[in-house]
C-alpha cells in the first residue's frame, strides 16, 4: 500500500513538471526562432517573456470551446484526449534516472512504439470527425505519413536492441557504460529521429497540419481547449522524441566518469534532451516543408532501406563480435 | 541533403548575430526623413499657406480620403476653405504629395497614428497646417507663377520677366 502512494505520488510529480515544461516549450522555442531569425522572440510577459505560456493558456481558455454542428460530436471531442494521453502513456516507460521512472517494463520499448501508433488515431479521427475538407486531408495525410515512417522507427531500433539484448529500457540504459549506442548505431539514430520529427508531425514533416496549404490540417476546425490538448500532445510528443532519443543512444543519465560526479543524473538526462529538444527547433527554423509524394518517397526509398542494412550490418557484427 | 546540413549551420550561426529588429514602444527605429507618414500642409518662406487647392491631391488619391474647397481671398491667392484629410482611409501612398503642384501637401516621418476614436482620426485644416516650409525650403508658389496676386502682379515674381503684349508689333 505505501509503494502505491509513493509511485502515485512520483507520477504527480513527473506529470506536474511534464505538462508545465511542455507549455515553457513553447516560449522556448518561439524565443530560439526568433533568436535565430535575427528577432527578439516573446519578451514582455514576466522576465525574459518567460510567462508567455501562461498568458496563452489565459487566453485560451477564455476562447469558445466549440464543437461543430455538422460534425461527428463524441469523436470530435474524444480525439484530442488520445493523442495527450497517448504522449503522456510512453513518458511512462522513461528512465530519467537511476531510480526515477514510473514503470520499469519488460518491453519498454514496444510500450513506447504502440503509444506511438496509437496516437495516430488521434489525429486521423480528428481529421475524420470534423467533417471538413482540410481537416480530412490532414488526417489522410497523417495516416499515410505515420503508417510509412512507423514501419522503420521500430526497424532503427532494432539494432539498439540487438547490441543490448533487452527491451527494457532501463537495461538499455545500463548496457551503455562501456559507450554511447551513438558510435555504433549513428546509422539507427538519424532514422530514427526523422522518423520520430515525421511522428510527432513536427516541420520540416508537419504535411498533416500544414498551414499554408491545410489552414491548419487536422486541428482546422479546433478551438479553446481542445486544440491546446493538440497543441501540449505535439510539444509532449517532441520531448518524448528527445527523451527517447537520449535513452536509446546517448546512454540516458550516464556520462563518462569525470563528467558524471558534477551533477546528479537527472541533470545530465535532462541537458542532454534539452539540446535534442534545440535540434528539433533548429530543424523547424531552417528546413522547408516537403511535398508529400517526396515525404513518402524519402520514407520507403532511403529511410527504410537504410533502416534494413543498419539492422543487418548491426546484427552481423553483433554476431561476430566485433561491436 | 548536404544543402539541408548547410542551411542548418547557417541558421545556427545566427545564434550570435545581433537581433535586426528594435523594441519599438522603447526604442524608435530610424525613419528616413522622407518617409511616408502623417500628411502635413507646408506654408511658403513667408508664412503664407502654399494651398491652392487646386483639388488635384485629392483627384490622386486612390482611396478618396481628402475632401476640399477652394475660395479665392481678398489679395487674389487662392486657398482652400476647409481641408479635410480622413487618415482612417488614408493608406500613405504619397499620390497626394506627387500630384500637388505647390509643394504644399507633404508627406512626414511620423507613424504614430492610433486613436481611440475613429473621429479623431479626420484631421481639419488647422490640424494640417504646420508652421515651416516642410522638404523645400525656398520655393513659393506665387514668387515662381506669372499669377498675380496684391503687392506683386505679373512679371514680378523672382525668374519672371515682364509680360510681353503680343498684341503689339514692335520687336
Amino acid at each position: 500500500m505505501h509503494d502505491t502512494w509513493l509511485k502515485l505520488f512520483e507520477i504527480s510529480i513527473i506529470l506536474g513538471l511534464l505538462i508545465p515544461s511542455a507549455a515553457m516549450l513553447v516560449w522556448v522555442e518561439r524565443r530560439l526562432i526568433g533568436i535565430w531569425q535575427d528577432r527578439l522572440g516573446p519578451n514582455r510577459v514576466g522576465p525574459f517573456g518567460i510567462l508567455q505560456s501562461f498568458a496563452d493558456l489565459i487566453k485560451i481558455l477564455g476562447k469558445e470551446d466549440w464543437v461543430p454542428p455538422f460534425s461527428d460530436k463524441l469523436v470530435f471531442i474524444v480525439a484530442p484526449v488520445i493523442g495527450a494521453v497517448c504522449v503522456l502513456m510512453s513518458f511512462a516507460v522513461i528512465p530519467f534516472s537511476p531510480n526515477i521512472g514510473v514503470a520499469d517494463l519488460n518491453i519498454g520499448l514496444l510500450f513506447f512504439l504502440a503509444m506511438a501508433s496509437l496516437a495516430v488515431y488521434s489525429v486521423v479521427l480528428a481529421g475524420w470527425a470534423s467533417n471538413s475538407k482540410y481537416a480530412l486531408l490532414g488526417g489522410m495525410r497523417a495516416a499515410a505519413q505515420t503508417v510509412s515512417y512507423e514501419v522503420f522507427m521500430g526497424l532503427s531500433l532494432m539494432g539498439v536492441v540487438l547490441l543490448s539484448g533487452s527491451f527494457n529500457l532501463r537495461e538499455i540504459v545500463l548496457s551503455q557504460q562501456s559507450g554511447w549506442f551513438i558510435q555504433t548505431q549513428f546509422v539507427g539514430f538519424i532514422v530514427f529521429f526523422i522518423a520520430g520529427i515525421a511522428e510527432s508531425h513536427r516541420l520540416p514533416f508537419d504535411l498533416p497540419e500544414a498551414e499554408t496549404e491545410l489552414t491548419a490540417g487536422f486541428h482546422t476546425e479546433y478551438s479553446g481547449l481542445k486544440f491546446a490538448l493538440f497543441f501540449l500532445g505535439e510539444y509532449l510528443g517532441v520531448m518524448l522524441i528527445s527523451c527517447m532519443s537520449v535513452v536509446l543512444f546517448f546512454g540516458g543519465w550516464l556520462m563518462p566518469e569525470p563528467l558524471a560526479s558534477w551533477l546528479p543524473a537527472i541533470v545530465w538526462y535532462l541537458l542532454k534532451v534539452s539540446v535534442l529538444v534545440m535540434v528539433f527547433i533548429l530543424l523547424r527554423t531552417s528546413l522547408p516543408r516537403p511535398r508529400f509524394d517526396q515525404l513518402l518517397l524519402f520514407g520507403w526509398k532511403y529511410m527504410l532501406p537504410l533502416a534494413l542494412v543498419n539492422l543487418l550490418v548491426t546484427a552481423v557484427l553483433a554476431l561476430t563480435e566485433v561491436i | 541533403m548536404l544543402s539541408q546540413l548547410r542551411t542548418m549551420w547557417l541558421v545556427l550561426k545566427h545564434t550570435f548575430t545581433k537581433a535586426d529588429t528594435v523594441e519599438y514602444p522603447e526604442q524608435k527605429p530610424y525613419l528616413a526623413p522622407r518617409y511616408r507618414g502623417r500628411i502635413v500642409l507646408t506654408r511658403e518662406p513667408d508664412g503664407q499657406e502654399r494651398c491652392v487647392a487646386c483639388n488635384l491631391c485629392a483627384v490622386a488619391c486612390p482611396v478618396d480620403c481628402i475632401a476640399l474647397q477652394q475660395t479665392v481671398d481678398d489679395d487674389g491667392r487662392k486657398r482652400a476653405e476647409f481641408f479635410r484629410i480622413n487618415f482612417s482611409r488614408c493608406i500613405l501612398c504619397g499620390f497626394c504629395e506627387e500630384a500637388c503642384p505647390t509643394y504644399a501637401i507633404q508627406l512626414t516621418p511620423d507613424v504614430e497614428l492610433a486613436e481611440y476614436d475613429r473621429q479623431s482620426l479626420v484631421y481639419e485644416k488647422h490640424h494640417l497646417l504646420i508652421d515651416g516650409v516642410g522638404k523645400y525650403p525656398d520655393y513659393s508658389f506665387y514668387q515662381q507663377s506669372g499669377i498675380s496676386i496684391k503687392n506683386k502682379d505679373k512679371g514680378q515674381g523672382s525668374q519672371e520677366k515682364p509680360p510681353i503684349d503680343v498684341k503689339s508689333l514692335m520687336p
